[in-house]
């Protein structure tokens, strides 16, 4: 594990903004940890940088504790958006951000290619568009090839072409074997990117698993005349209206104990929950 | 090591840092110079100052004076300043964010601004007494007065600027860090440096505690100290305390302002 956290809880009075959170990342996947605004996340992903200290509870990244200097050398992070000077160009930026991790400067261009903006290195960072910001974001936390990359909330803000671009640059990474916790509120981001997903609602963990797992078995649905006669025929079948859910994969074998029966088949399909509808019904319940 | 690198090559790139120094010395130029240049030829002189005066304050010799009279409130303003912007900016940038989880303690990185904004106030220090040195030889030259290089009394005075700057360097970070932005951590710096200060020792002429409390202020305690190693002449410089009782209260301040920056730095949650 990269990540463990144990009941890892953080309180402001009598408020739970994160309420005994367990979860854990495995090396070179790309975790995603999903939540609806205000859920948690980023108090978490602050707590798992040392940024804020917890009221109780453990975490430990990399095997060390959390905010120390053996830990934060491994781990690069964007958190709730690029912070820069806006006077410094992206290169320079990324100097200062080199020298305190104690980088060379032959990295800072390496990350720059990485990102895509050697071009625009040498313009200040004031003068950036948000995609340009989050990227060089993302390059300040590739330096020093760290173990675990955390991004939090990457897309934020960013136009439709910009979100493609960070999903790319994210989905690049994993393919290298670079281990990801992407925090995001955005399921199809998720949903797209990421081998398994821990479900934050109210600060509390509300589910942790892989994204297909989440969603449950596949349901075929069915449409078919005489429908009554179908539920009979399809052993485990529940009729919902005129069509017929059946937790049955092999729906060639389904299709010819219909049509063998003489029961006109209309429509066979799989039926999946999407993320989202699993998503509101955790966070609802939560 | 790395941290101060880091500062010093963000604060050395960022334009404030120029401005501020620039202002200054245009400031120190203008009001320890010029303006008693033009007094001596032909100025209606009807304050404390006499001629001699006015060419002993502009002689070579008398440089070191020249660059600690202007730190107890101008110059420490600007140092405060800057310094209050140097920290107070990074909340809002949300540099210190990027800073702290780049991978060093919350000392070191605290260390490593502290360390650069020394590093730039001995630079202001240096610049103003070579651009004071400068002018003091242009007039002596113009005036033809023989004159002298300065000497042991410049060391012990540049000293002092040091000293005095280094307080307001303190508190203008003890500012950033408690308010967590610039722009109250500099009004607030401002309000005492210039106005709060000289409001207590306008009520210290009414009430004796109050007096002796606003002599160990940290203006005050910057102004005994100017005033101590020759600095007199300028707003701000008193002659009430020794210049070692002075300088002790400043380290003391110094101590003090950059101790609670650091402990408050490393406590609390940056959220």
């Amino acid at each position: 594990m990269i990540v463990t956290t144990e009941k890892l809880t953080k309180r402001y009075g009598d408020r739970a903004v994160v309420d005994e959170v367990s979860l854990s990342v495995r090396r070179g996947e790309v975790y995603g940890f999903l939540g609806p605004n205000g859920a948690g996340k980023t108090t978490t992903i602050r707590m798992l940088l040392g940024l804020v200290k917890p009221t109780s509870g453990t975490a430990e990244v990399l095997g060390e504790a959390p905010g120390t200097p053996r830990a934060l050398l491994k781990v690069g992070s964007l958190i709730e958006g690029p912070g820069f000077y806006p006077y410094l160009s992206g290169r320079d930026n990324l100097r200062v951000h080199a020298a305190r991790r104690g980088v060379t400067g032959t990295h800072v261009e390496a990350v720059l290619e990485q990102v895509d903006l050697v071009g625009a290195a040498s313009e200040k960072f004031r003068r950036y568009s948000l995609g340009m910001k989050q990227r060089l974001g993302v390059a300040a936390a590739l330096l020093g090839k760290p173990e675990l990359l955390i991004l939090d909330e990457p897309t934020n803000g960013l136009d439709p072409a910009g979100m493609a671009d960070m999903r790319d640059l994210v989905r690049a990474l994993a393919a290298q074997g670079q281990t990801v916790l992407l925090s995001s509120h955005l399921l199809g981001e998720v949903e797209e990117i990421c081998d398994r997903v821990g479900v934050i609602s109210r600060g509390r963990l509300v589910a942790e698993s892989t994204v297909e797992q989440l969603r449950g078995d596949t349901v075929l649905l069915v449409r078919a005349d005489p429908i009554e006669k179908a539920h009979v025929l399809i052993e485990g079948s529940t009729l919902h209206g005129d069509v017929l859910h059946v937790r049955e994969t092999d729906a060639g074998a389904l299709v010819r104990t219909l049509v063998h029966a003489d029961v006109d088949v209309q429509e066979v399909r799989p039926l999946r929950r999407t993320l989202e509808e699993v998503f509101f019904e955790m966070t609802g319940a939560a | 090591m790395g941290s101060v690198k880091a500062e010093l090559l963000r604060l050395w790139k960022w334009p404030a840092t120029w401005v501020l120094i620039g202002v200054w010395l245009v400031m120190t130029l203008t009001f320890g110079y010029v303006f008693n240049y033009l007094a001596l030829n032909g100025g209606t002189n009807r304050g404390d100052l006499s001629q001699q005066q006015l060419i002993s304050s502009m002689q070579p010799e008398n440089v070191g004076a020249a660059v600690v009279r202007g730190l107890p409130m101008f110059g420490g303003a600007i140092v405060l300043v800057l310094a209050a912007l140097a920290v107070g900016s990074g909340y809002g940038w949300g540099t210190w964010k990027t800073t702290l989880t780049a991978g060093p303690r919350r000392v070191s990185a605290m260390a490593g601004t502290l360390g650069a904004l020394g590093i730039v106030v001995v630079v202001l220090v240096a610049l103003t007494f070579v651009v004071d040195l400068g002018a003091a030889v242009a007039v002596a030259s113009l005036e033809g007065w023989d004159w002298n290089l300065p000497g042991w009394a410049a060391v012990e005075a540049l000293g002092a600027a040091l000293l005095i700057a280094a307080m307001w360097t303190g508190f203008g970070v003890f500012l950033g860090v408690v308010t967590r932005g610039p722009a109250l951590a500099v009004g607030l710096g401002l309000m005492w440096a210039i106005v709060t200060e000289n409001l207590l020792r306008g009520v210290g002429s009414l009430l004796g505690p109050v007096e002796s409390l606003t002599k160990v202020l940290p203006g005050g305690s910057a102004g005994n100290l100017a005033g101590a190693v020759g600095g007199a002449g300028a707003p701000g410089v008193l002659t009430d305390l020794s210049g070692t009782t002075a300088a002790l209260f400043l380290v003391g301040y110094v101590v003090f302002f950059v101790g609670a920056a650091t402990v408050l730095k490393v406590r609390r949650d940056l959220v």
